[in-house]
């Protein structure tokens, strides 16, 4: 019984470190530019469909999939804030969020027609090892996926704290007329930073991809998800996101086995209503944005 | 003045729209009237939307959870205790109208603003759809039907009847709202939304309690939406978690006031009158040509340019157009 709970556990915890890579995008973007990305589990599903693309044309691995998904998604997100994005910095909120949506709108639809609506899954040898630790069976792709994941996220903290871009993003997060006295190309970190921002989900989806069954409209779950944990963890905290990737991982993979399968997300919800009432700025959230 | 010219232009012009609008079940057949009661529907939860986020500037993106659950109250009264909808559309008001203070309670009173609310009200209604999907009463998954109320020929008593019947009904609930709505706007409590919206602190200063008129909107608001949503349920006979409370039920409602024109009175039913139709449009197109995904990628393009081109909203451009720049109806802060 104890082994059926920590695998359920681990199960969950390796899922929420994929999640939290999610959230991780949803968070930089939130905090460089204070908008809500309202298509990130579109370009979570896009980079799904990359991972699925790459293996059934080419038959390339989920390594080089990964790659290729943050690359291409990089490219897409800097372009998309280059040409558009920043022309609504300033505009408000319910601007930006017509704006968001009809992009998602856009990606689903344009994935539904590339794709078709049926469920594509990647199948290979692969999928079916298990690393054994005692008595526990650990999914390898899982494990694969959830430690990429981290690593990730991990070189994405050392980058923003180290690296001069890096810097120049916190600056502009912090006061934008501040960063642009200083010399900060606004508009350019903008661009970098929604450009990692939706990288982070297409790597996040090219390393599930392997284990979904990838459909277009399963992209309205992964925003959520993804704003469960912001909000739980704190808006505009990477710590948060992390925190709170694996809360919901766990709190998700324990609902499912506690309750019903299908129930596990009315738990996430409640958490979150609960943070939200009860310490809206989440659990490492500092300052209140907005 | 010209203003009491712009203002018989207004009416003069506003009692034209309503006259076509009177009459045209006379020359379209059951399926347009059916796709204009859908309009009336848009309009209306816009209409009501539009208090809250244009008037009083909560942003709630969880509007579905007073649709649904007032679609759900309405047809659960009516099919399981066999209670006329006369009396279900009041509870169903009254229930979500209460809903409606609740989350605004909680969401004003311990401070979730902007960004936050608008999560919070998603949350909610997201919790409610999960909550009526494992719920057998409401029929889970599987939906609720209403079989038991046959459309007939008594349709004032049962409320449910043909497609003319309910664009008639739909019709005159709409201008009732839109009329509550545009005295509401006039009225003292308007001018309190307004200044709580422009300056929440300043407001405050000069004694408006802010509290209390931010969650009147959130209650009147609700309550129209629950109303429109019993009228869904009526006319369309069955009732699914996740077509009356998901989260694309919230978005497709947001979308026409926004399109139309924010906070102002004519602006949700212009986005409706525009937003339906492209929708419709978009879904036949794709239908037609048999791509999957081909009415969502339209739907999407349209609205992306809308938003590009028109970011105020297109209500302000057309009352330019018609020489209706009266004070009222021009700018988008205006009653």
């Amino acid at each position: 019984m104890i082994e059926l709970y920590a695998g359920v556990a681990i199960n969950g915890l390796m899922i929420g470190a994929v999640y939290a890579l999610v959230a991780t995008g949803l968070n930089l973007i939130f905090g460089v530019m204070r908008v809500v990305n309202f298509a990130h589990g579109e370009i979570v599903v896009g980079g799904m469909y990359i991972g699925y693309g790459a293996w059934a044309l080419l038959g390339l691995p989920t390594s080089v999939s990964v790659a290729l998904a943050a690359i291409v998604m990089f490219g897409f997100g800097y372009c998309f804030q280059r040409l558009i994005g920043n022309q609504f910095a300033n505009r408000p909120q319910h601007a930006q969020f017509v704006l968001y949506i009809s992009l998602a709108l856009i990606i689903t639809g344009g994935l539904a027609m590339a794709f078709g609506p049926d469920p594509r899954s990647i199948q290979s040898a692969a999928s079916f090892s298990v690393y054994k630790i005692g008595s526990l069976r650990v999914d390898a792709t899982r494990l694969q996926a959830a430690l990429s994941a981290a690593g990730v996220i991990l070189a994405l903290w050392l980058w923003l704290r180290f690296s001069l871009t890096g810097k120049a993003l916190q600056a502009a997060s912090q006061n934008i007329i501040g960063g642009r006295a200083i010399g900060i190309r606004i508009d350019h970190v903008f661009a970098i930073a929604t450009g990692i921002g939706f990288a982070c989900a297409g790597i996040a989806g090219a390393l599930i991809a392997p284990l979904y069954d990838t459909t277009p409209y399963l992209s309205a779950d992964f925003t959520l998800i993804a704003f469960i944990i912001v909000i739980v963890g704190g808006l505009a905290s990477l710590p948060g996101a992390m925190l709170g990737g694996l809360i919901i991982g766990l709190v998700e993979g324990l609902a499912a086995i506690l309750f019903d399968p299908s129930a596990k997300s009315l738990l996430s919800y409640g958490l979150l209503i609960a943070i939200l009432l009860f310490r809206p700025m989440g659990l490492l959230g500092k300052r209140r944005a907005l | 003045m010209s203003g009491s010219t712009t203002t018989r232009r207004q009416v003069a012009l506003g009692s034209i729209f309503l006259l076509i609008l009177l009459l045209l079940p006379l020359v379209v057949d059951g399926y347009y009237q059916t796709m204009l009661t859908t309009i009336f529907i848009t309009a209306l939860v816009g209409i009501a939307w539009n208090l809250m986020m244009g008037f009083a500037g909560q942003l709630s993106l969880g509007h579905a959870l007073y649709f649904g659950i007032g679609a759900y109250v309405v047809a659960l009264m009516a099919e399981r205790y066999g209670l006329s909808p006369w009396l279900g559309f009041p509870v169903g008001f009254l229930v979500t109208s209460g809903l409606g203070l609740v989350v605004g309670f909680l969401g004003f009173r311990f401070g979730v603003k902007g960004v936050y609310f608008a999560l919070l009200t998603i949350a909610f209604a997201e919790f409610a759809r999960l909550l009526f999907e494992h719920w057998d009463y409401v029929g889970k998954t599987g939906g609720l039907f209403l079989g038991s109320v046959k459309p007939d020929n008594r349709s004032l008593i049962t409320l449910r009847g043909s497609a003319t019947f309910y664009y008639y009904a739909v019709l005159a609930t709409t201008l009732f709202a839109w009329l509550w709505c545009g005295y509401l706007v006039r009225s003292r409590l308007g001018y309190f939304w307004r200044a709580v919206r422009d300056d929440e602190d300043a407001a405050r200063a000069l004694g408006v309690r802010a509290f209390r008129v931010n969650l009147l909107a959130a209650g009147i608001s609700a309550g129209i939406t629950g109303i429109a949503g019993g009228w869904f349920a009526l006319m369309n006979g069955n009732l699914f978690p996740e077509s009356v409370l998901g989260m694309r039920v919230s978005i497709d409602f947001i979308i026409a006031p926004i399109v139309g024109g924010l906070g102002t009175l004519c602006g949700p039913i212009l986005g409706a009158l525009i937003v339906v139709p492209l929708n419709e449009i978009a879904k036949e197109a794709g239908q037609a040509l048999g791509l999957n995904g081909l009415n969502i990628l339209l739907y999407g393009t349209l609205l992306f340019i809308v938003i590009v081109a028109a970011p105020d909203g297109c209500w302000p451009w057309l009352a330019n157009r018609l020489a209706l720049a009266g004070r009222s109806s021009s700018k988008p802060d205006g009653p």
